[in-house]
Formats: structure tokens, sequence, C-alpha cells
């Protein structure tokens, strides 16, 4: 079965998806790639902070933050874990 | 007996300051690049017949993101043009590492990747296949632990290698889409009529592809200063110089 495309942002915690594409523009993009976030590579949803935003992400063995503006624009395949 | 400058980069707690603390001692002293806030350390060491210049750049995860940091290491590496560029690499976290020793590559085939903190990945259970790497980068690959002082020996006898010419360097060369490619062909004359063979102009050529406006600045404000002769600063071990 194919699993839909969904922002990051949308991901339950404890989910893993692989990362299918990346919206983001300009020097922030660059700074994501650089980070690990590039197509093809899996991201883990660690937790959220209380309020709900930013999220923390697991991602080429680092744990990374990422508010709502960014998270939103990053799509995933869910390839495992959470409930959803 | 000559010298050779060596430019320390490498992602941020990679050991790469260890590393560079073990080799110059204490003959180092903190440096400042003109008209940027980024400190970095320079220091001396020598090996066998030959004396090096350390120059500890800011650790940085890439070449291209645009922090004062970033634009530092890259202009070192690019105006500078160092003997060697030593990539230090986290051998816990190599896929990420990489990212950095690829953007020197392309770059520069004087380099030596140096993967650090081999211990800890062993102990880890992470097994690394350095002629494999090596391979496949056309760039000497040594295993280091710079807090246990393993491997250190071998990474000078690279480094001294790569400096004086004996290894002839064939760096990984990326091909793009044919897009980008075409892209590419078309602006290396260009490039190269402007501003002549003096720096990389595939990679220019390249940053340019991307828009990096920040790159397009440093290159202007080289090229402004080009009548004034570029004055190499001579420095001594030990010799504190405030600039």
């Amino acid at each position: 079965m194919a699993e839909a495309v969904i922002p990051l942002s949308e991901a339950v915690n404890g989910s893993t998806l692989r990362i299918s594409g990346i919206e983001v523009q300009g020097v922030l993009r660059r700074r994501l790639l650089d980070l690990g976030f590039v197509v093809g590579n899996s991201v883990e949803v660690l937790r959220r902070s209380p309020l709900g935003d930013p999220t923390a992400f697991r991602v080429s063995n680092t744990t990374i933050a990422l508010r709502r503006e960014e998270s939103s624009l990053i799509y995933g395949q869910l390839i495992g874990g959470g409930e959803g | 007996m000559s010298q050779y400058t060596v430019a320390f980069a490498g992602n941020p707690n990679t050991g790469k300051s260890t590393l560079f603390n073990l080799l110059t001692g204490m003959r180092q002293h903190t440096g400042n690049w003109a008209g940027k806030t980024v400190v970095t350390a320079e220091g001396g060491f020598s090996h066998k017949n030959h004396t090096y210049l350390a120059v500890d750049l800011p650790g940085t995860y890439s070449l291209y993101s645009n922090s004062a940091d970033e634009e530092a290491a890259r202009d070192y590496i690019i105006f500078e043009q160092p003997d060697v560029t030593l990539v230090v690499l986290d051998a816990t976290s190599l896929e990420r590492n990489l990212n950095l020793a690829l953007q020197v590559l392309e770059i520069t085939g004087r380099a030596v990747v140096c993967i650090n903190l081999i211990d800890e990945a062993r102990r880890l259970g992470i097994d690394i296949n350095l002629k494999r790497i090596s391979k496949r980068l056309g760039v000497p690959v040594t295993a280091i632990s710079a807090r246990n002082k393993i491997g250190i020996e071998a990474l000078l006898d690279q480094i001294e290698r790569v400096a004086t010419g004996a290894f002839k360097a064939e760096p990984l060369k990326i091909t793009y889409s044919t897009d980008i490619e075409q892209g590419i062909a078309e602006l290396i004359p260009m490039v190269e009529q402007t501003i002549g063979s003096r720096y990389p102009a595939r990679w220019i050529a390249l940053r340019l592809l991307d828009g990096d406006h920040s790159l397009l600045t440093s290159l202007k404000a080289r090229m402004s200063r080009k009548d004034i002769p570029v004055s190499e600063e001579v420095v001594g071990h030990g010799i504190t110089a405030c600039h």
C-alpha cells in the first residue's frame, strides 16, 4: 500500500517519514539540506514543545527543532512508528 | 625545507580544535579576518622535514548557508588557497559530515579527509571502510582519535603527501543534470575571462547558477583590491599578532 505524502508538521510523535520534497526556499532551504533534510533521508518525529511548536526531529543522527513554518513545507511518506 | 599552509575545516563538535591544539600545542595565536567578526586560531607544527602553518577555520556544516562563519571558511579556502585543506569529520555521523567534505572537494583536490572520533565509532559498532571512501573521494582518508592520540603520525604523512604534491588527487567530480551542466559549460569561459584561472571556474559557475550573492560580493571585493599586491602575512611560531 502506497503511503500518502504528508507535511512533517502533520506527523505524530514517534513516527518516521521518508522525505519526498522540500518546498522551503532561499537560505533556509540550503540550511535544511545541510542539516540532512534531503529527499530520500528518513526523519523521526521526536516530540513537540508544550505549546505544540516547535517540534524536535531526528535526522542524520542529530536532533533538530523546526517551527511549523518550515516543517509544514517539508513532505514525506510515513514509513514507520506512531499510531497514525 | 619549506612551509606549507594547512586549513582545518569541519562541522562543529568534530574535535577539529582538539586536533588543532594537539598539533600546534602552545604555538598558536588568535587571528581575525578583516571586516569579519570571525575569530580563528593560527599555529604551527612540524613533521619530518617540513613546517606547517595551521589555520583553524570556524566549525561549519556547509560553505553555502551564508552565515559569517561559513563565508569566512569559504573565502579562506577559495582566496587564500591553502596548500592542504584538512576536512575533519565525526566518525559517528559521517553521513551529515560528508556534506562539507564534498563541498570542499568541489573547490580543491588539495585536501585530506580526517575521520576523527574513530574509537568512539568503534565502540558504537560502526565500521568504516577507509579505503573505499578514499577511492570514492579521490583524496587521502585517514582515521584518528585526537583525544587519545591515535593515528596522528599517519595523518601527518598524508598531509605531507598532499602538501608536497607527492599525492596526485583525483577529487570526486559530481556530474549534475543536463540543464545544470549546460549552464556550467556556458558560464566557465565567461568566468575564466573575468577572473582568470586562479580560482576554480567550474565551482564559481555552479555558485553563480545557485544565485550565491554572498560569493559574488566576496569576489568583487577581491577584484577591486587586485591592484594592491596581496600582502602575505608572515606569521612565525609563537608570535602574537594583532590585526
